[in-house]
């Protein structure tokens, strides 16, 4: 049927990496971990004024097996992280993490025994934003962060 | 909030207990008593069934970081028919960090004893079901007390590990 329709006399070529690449980076569906204020701005992020849906991130997939990004908005108590590692090991790879926020990122103001400074202690982090809470262009620009470092990676040949 | 209310049951109060009512705070809106630890209980029974204070709204610890006396346990109760709100305080000593337990007059001090308890290290005899709260049951540490670093102490909390369980 209708390649022929659609693409006429013409083609193109391109590697199957950089196929695979473009669609992946242009369809990163969030796995909103909204655990304090930050997630507020995080949903302001999805709303239509600021409107992910220009860099394919609107579905925000309340099921890890559903998304590509997972966004910990907020601060993490030491008993918050094993939910959050146990969602974490069931998304599906290529998965992705961005800490959303000075408290996420680093421990933030929560400075006490109780709560994880910084939830790269336990889990890999791609992209961190300042702010307490960050604006949601700020959310964006880590978006737009981890296209960029999907478009660097070796995709078809490290995800074997 | 009627202050003659509050004096005649500051007044009561007075006559019940005669000397082991050590102090009375009266500068702030609501009256904060100090009394002796032997009378507590006694005490308490005498706010809810006498003086009807019905409603207790929450039971705290303090640590004051004394050589004596160290800590204190305050008891926060309201009094709904009179619109009161009264504060009854205690001395804990660190030697011997034991209360008897209110549970048997208001039900509601359950957690909120267990949470001095988590919190400061405090035993209250007679409760049904002292265990710690918020941290786990193995936890050897109590958070709040002023020797208890900041940051905690590391490794006492576990962090998941970062190896997923399926490879």
């Amino acid at each position: 049927m209708s390649l022929d329709r659609v693409m006429g006399e013409g083609f193109f070529t391109t590697t199957l990496d950089s196929l695979t690449k473009w669609g992946r980076s242009n369809a990163i569906w969030p796995m909103p971990m909204g655990l304090a204020c930050c997630a507020i701005e995080m949903m302001a992020f999805a709303g239509p004024k600021y409107d992910a849906a220009r860099f394919g991130s609107e579905v925000f997939r309340f099921s890890p097996r559903q998304s590509d990004v997972m966004i910990v908005a907020g601060w993490c108590t030491y008993k918050m992280s094993h939910a959050i590692r146990r969602v974490w090991d069931q998304m599906p790879d290529p998965k992705w993490c961005i800490a959303m926020g000075a408290c996420a990122s680093t421990g933030g103001m929560h400075r006490c025994y109780g709560v994880v400074q910084g939830v790269d202690n336990f889990l890999p982090v791609d992209a961190y934003i300042s702010g307490c809470p960050p604006r949601p262009e700020s959310v964006i620009n880590a978006i737009m962060k981890i296209q960029d470092k999907i478009k660097e990676e070796q995709s078809m040949s490290l995800d074997s | 909030m009627n202050s003659d209310t509050k004096q005649a049951l500051l007044q009561k109060i007075r006559d019940k207990l005669g000397d082991d009512l050590h102090e009375v705070y009266e500068e702030y809106q609501y009256p904060l008593l100090r009394i002796n630890r032997e009378r507590l209980h006694e005490t308490c029974r005498f706010m809810k069934e006498e003086l009807h204070f019905i409603y207790l709204n929450d039971v705290l610890g303090t640590d004051r970081f004394t050589s004596v006396d160290r800590f204190e346990v305050i008891y926060h109760m309201i009094s709904l028919r009179d619109q009161q709100r009264f504060f009854l305080k205690v001395f804990v000593d660190e030697e011997d960090p034991v209360l008897p337990t209110v549970t048997d007059l208001w039900t509601s001090a359950n957690w909120n004893e267990r949470e001095v308890y988590d919190m400061f290290g405090i035993r209250f005899k007679g409760h049904p079901d002292l265990r710690r709260i918020f941290l786990p049951e193995d936890f050897k540490y109590f958070p709040l007390r002023k020797e208890f670093p900041l940051l905690g102490v590391p490794g006492s909390l576990e962090l998941p590990s970062s190896t997923p369980d399926h490879d």
